[in-house]
């Protein structure tokens, strides 16, 4: 019977006794037949992912029309209203995250602790599945037809005296667009903490009750810590889909409020900007260099976060 | 499932003769209907906005447009063949992780959060630069890149999963009992996993029944690309076919995530059992 | 204890890694796409060299007349547009007619895209059968895809007909339509009519007014900003006033900074749209009873599109067929009943070719020339509206 040694702490009964010759170059051998079982994926990413974002990359550098290598394009793409779109953008991304994250953090949590709520956690589940994808031209629309100056919502409030636009609210800013991305962000948020919560074994709370913790103590010593690396990898999540999105804002305000995603597509997919793509291929490197160092920020937090669990 | 265990669980101990007075216990359930409700008032409303402007009777006649069959039939397609693609891919890399190479599971998140992140504005752009002939010719190199488009929701489903498990316990206990490779992922873990898997599925399937720009520019008509199309002809049959698509990705998330309920209880309590939180452990974990 | 759980057998084989099972789904999923690509195959050899003599044609008389032309063309059997909608410019007949006359199918992809989409597909989808072959974008793409050597010259049957500022000197693209920069309102809510941009700035238009989309990337929104800035004391070179018009707009509560379209009139949220004329008349008029067109007093502004055949066209001959149909009394008759001005009307109207009652239901025309921006002029505003568009709403 054929076994594989699973574990790499495990003994190595399985293997056999007696001495192994060249003990060095079987011990690589091993870690890189390790390595081997990630191939599948690793060759995946290369070729669906490192390809086009190397052929973005190298774009970036070059001249639109002759190829030729230039930094002009970066140079366009780090200053004036470009620059004003990165940090109008971070600032969307950030708010939309932690928002909507901890909002679907509560609506996870209300779903996966409801008695007899098999029923309303599938409804749940699958609905988010469904919003979590809705965006571009249909969601503005929903939301025009909400909270726009004649939306619905805008009516029943202003009949209670309560116009939003009289109060400086505008869909069509920087607060509406928030307001509009919790529509696909809240959604998100629910489906990816949920199997997280698996994690939060209901013997803990039991146990917590019995030494007399409250709830503010179980979710602050117990709950909090548990799932808080879960959270921040959700939360992380989110900002890169509310960084990337780009119908749902385009639809909902025309360009008025800058976002990089926009300004990118006016580059490379519109009708008034010509022979300017390797600008757009700037502004995308930009967005993933920015994730980066995002992703660096988040490793350091998950880091303390992850402490005390190891 | 795993969460339905627990939830039962939870019933007996609240049944229980030990149950201490406890104000916060009690006064949660409260908490949890007024945020259902709140979160369900914001995004059902936009909906009846919209049903208000469409009227009821648009919705027949989306069916009956031109074209609709097609790419409905052309979305549920790549959506059917993205979903094996991803599972197959990203179900065994993230146990692989977990398991072996524990200290790479930063890198994997790292890199699996990239598509998200990139545009796919500007992701299809590089495909397209770098994609070979044969492929580019099929509306099968939508699906090969929506398995990348995946990727970042299907591992995370899986992670958070597999964080829940005790997974070296759990394959070491079936390697001990004589289950190879195979025996050991199909039989043990799978099971531990539905959550994770069902997550991850309702994700891809939604994520391809809704993807537009990456479609579009590579010109082929997926069903959103279509309602897209169609906003240009009729204003309240393009809004009618988005919530008409809408509801529609809802039935068929339904019908899946019932297939993948009913499976789990059907299965031998025996694979579940040992390592998840049974009736017959109350004793505490 | 081992009597509790599932007996394995003891010759069972597994395979020694995941890694090979994943790599072969994998590569049999690879395999499965390549060989399944029903939607288009590659065309036969027979026919390349006939292929290849109609892609460097460059009039009719490389064909021996329009019968070898429209042999030709049926021989390939099908063309691709791309960006086409139906109801632009009354594109939708224009290709029922085209089919139904000569018999080739025509595949329209991405009716929604912009003229960078164009030039992209052509790019990306080099060599395969699913590539444009002819295309219809604004005049600053379709120099650009010159420069880059994207298109084939080609000289259609009535090129004297189109007036000389009007095509390239290479002819390699030539104006099809054009039309006005126009304001279309909603009678039903809009009470008092608006008839130019100075009217629009009035209190009474509050929350009323939109263009179509985003001035740095929809061309519509960005010509409605440089008819504003001739409205206000610019010019073609000077497109700022333009945009300082929808900054006081703005202010004035009256903008409304959505991509305005037939379904946001229909719903009330944008009684007033400034946008093309002729898609004022296709795509709103259609849905909303009663909606009227004005060409603003104070500002005309008009533009053209542009014809091109990619040279790598997969369907040589049928673009050529194509390109002649348009440019046929026939062809330029469908764009004036979808209330565009073709380029070649001047002509048709001296002639008598012209579809008279058509020609009496355009709005009328501004007297005067047209003049239209030149490319330094409009390169210089693209860079003005992309850098300042977003103070307009601060």
């Amino acid at each position: 019977m054929t076994q594989h040694t699973v574990s790499a702490a495990a003994p190595d009964a399985s293997s056999g006794s007696g001495a192994r010759p060249g003990r060095g170059l079987a011990a690589s051998l091993r870690s890189v037949r390790t390595l081997a079982g990630l191939l599948p994926f690793a060759g995946y990413v290369v070729l669906g992912l490192g390809l086009p974002t190397a052929a973005i990359a190298v774009g970036a550098f070059q001249n639109s029309s002759t190829g030729s290598f230039t930094l002009s394009n970066i140079d366009t793409a780090t200053h004036g209203i470009y620059l004003h779109g990165f940090e109008t953008t971070l600032g969307v991304s950030v708010i939309t995250a932690i928002v909507p994250g901890i909002i679907g953090f509560l609506v996870a949590y209300a779903i996966y602790t409801a008695k007899r709520g098999a029923v309303l956690r599938r409804a749940v589940i699958t609905a988010s599945g469904v919003f979590a994808n809705f965006g571009g031209v249909p969601l503005a629309f929903l939301f025009i037809a909400t909270l726009g100056s004649t939306g619905l919502v805008t009516g029943w409030l202003t009949g209670i005296g309560l116009d939003p636009y009289t109060h400086g609210f505008n869909l069509y800013t920087f607060s509406g667009i928030v307001v509009v991305y919790m529509y696909f962000q809240i959604p998100l948020m629910v489906l990816v903490i949920l199997p997280a919560l698996e994690g939060l074994r209901p013997a803990w709370r039991e146990a917590a009750r019995n030494l007399g913790a409250g709830a503010w103590h179980y979710w602050r010593y117990v709950g909090g810590p548990v799932l808080m690396p879960s959270f921040l990898g959700c939360v992380l999540l989110l900002f890169g889909s509310a960084f990337s999105a780009y119908a749902t804002a385009e639809a909902l305000t025309s360009g008025s409020v800058p976002l990089t995603a926009i300004q990118i597509g006016s580059f490379l997919n519109g009708n008034v900007l010509a022979g300017q793509q390797n600008v757009g291929k700037a502004l995308g490197l930009g967005m993933i260099v920015i994730i980066a160092v995002v992703m660096a920020l988040y490793t350091v937090l998950q880091r303390r976060a992850a402490q005390w669990l190891r | 499932m795993a969460a339905l265990i627990g939830d039962e669980l939870l019933e007996d101990m609240a049944a229980g003769p030990q149950r201490p007075a406890q104000p916060g216990w009690r006064h949660f359930p409260f908490w949890r209907w007024l945020i259902l409700l709140i979160v369900g008032a914001y995004f059902v409303i936009p909906l009846v906005a919209a049903l208000r402007f469409t009227g009821f009777s648009s919705f027949p006649s989306v069916v009956h447009q031109e074209g609709f069959p097609a790419a409905f039939e052309l979305s549920v397609r790549l959506a059917a063949i993205t979903t094996v693609l991803t599972l197959v891919l990203m179900l065994p890399s993230a146990v692989y992780v977990h398991l072996r190479l524990p200290r790479l599971r930063r890198l994997m998140e790292g890199i699996t959060i990239l598509p998200i992140v990139i545009p796919p504005v500007v992701l299809i752009v590089g495909v397209l630069q770098v994609a070979p002939g044969y492929l580019k010719s099929t509306p099968y190199l939508l699906a090969l890149e929506y398995v990348v488009l995946a990727m970042p929701f299907a591992y995370r489903s899986f992670d958070a999963g597999l964080r829940a498990l005790d997974l070296q316990t759990l394959v070491e206990a079936a390697q001990s009992l004589g289950a190879g490779w195979r025996t050991t992922l199909w039989r043990v873990l799978l099971p531990n996993l539905r959550a994770a898997m069902l997550s991850a599925t309702v994700l891809t399937v939604a994520l391809v029944l809704g993807e537009f720009t990456m479609a579009s520019l590579d010109l082929y008509q997926t069903f959103p690309v279509w309602i897209v199309a169609f906003d240009q002809t009729s204003g309240p049959i393009s809004v009618a076919a988005s919530l008409l698509a809408l509801f529609v990705t809802w039935i068929l998330l339904l019908a899946i995530s019932m297939i993948g309920g009913r499976r789990s209880r059907r299965g031998d309590g025996a694979d579940v059992s040992l390592f998840s939180v049974s009736r017959r452990n109350t004793g505490g974990s | 204890m081992r009597a509790q759980w599932p007996r394995i057998s003891e010759g069972e084989h597994v395979p020694r890694s995941k890694a090979v099972a994943a790599a072969a789904i994998a590569v049999s999923g690879v395999m499965f796409a390549a060989g399944c690509s029903s939607s288009s195959t590659t065309k036969t050899s027979s026919s390349s060299t006939d292929t290849k003599a109609a892609a460097t044609a460059t009039s009719l008389a490389a064909f021996g007349g329009m019968n070898g032309l429209v042999a030709a063309a049926k021989k390939e059997g099908q063309l691709n547009v791309i960006t086409l909608p139906a109801n632009w410019a009354n594109y939708g007949t224009i290709m029922k007619d085209f089919t139904a006359k000569y018999g080739i199918k025509i595949n329209d992809a991405n009716p929604d895209g912009s003229s960078q989409d164009e030039i992209n597909a052509m790019q990306q989808l080099k060599g395969q059968s699913r590539a444009p072959d002819v295309l219809d974008m604004g005049t600053a793409f379709a120099i650009k895809a010159d420069q880059e050597g994207l298109l084939a010259p080609y000289q259609v049957a009535s090129w004297s007909d189109i007036p000389a500022g009007q095509k390239a000197s290479d002819a390699t693209w030539y104006d099809d339509y054009g039309g006005y920069v126009a304001i279309g309102y909603d009678p039903a809510k809009v009470k008092a009519a608006p008839t130019s941009f100075k009217d629009l700035l009035k209190p009474i238009y509050k929350n009323q007014v939109a263009i179509n989309g985003n001035p740095t990337q929809a061309g519509a929104a960005f010509a409605a900003v440089y008819a504003a800035a001739l409205a206000n004391g610019g010019s073609l070179s000077n497109i700022k006033p333009g945009i300082q018009y929808f900054q006081k707009l703005h202010q004035a509560g009256n903008f409304v900074p959505v991509t305005a379209g037939p379904t946001t009139v229909q719903s009330g949220q944008t009684p007033i749209v400034i946008w093309w004329d002729y898609l004022l008349a296709s795509e709103v008029q259609s849905v909303v009873p009663g909606f009227k067109i004005v060409i603003p007093t104070d500002g005309h502004y008009a533009a053209y599109y542009d014809q091109a055949i990619s040279r790598t066209a997969p369907d040589p001959a049928s673009a050529r067929l194509w390109e002649e149909y348009l440019y046929s009394v026939t062809g330029q008759n469908l764009w004036l009943a979808g209330k565009a001005r073709p380029v070649e009307l001047p002509t048709m109207i001296s002639n008598g070719t012209v579809n008279k009652t058509a020609n009496a239901a355009l709005p009328a025309a501004p007297a005067g020339g047209l003049s239209f921006p030149s490319q330094t002029q409009q390169s210089a505003a693209e860079s003005v509206v992309a850098q300042q568009w977003s103070s307009v709403t601060g």
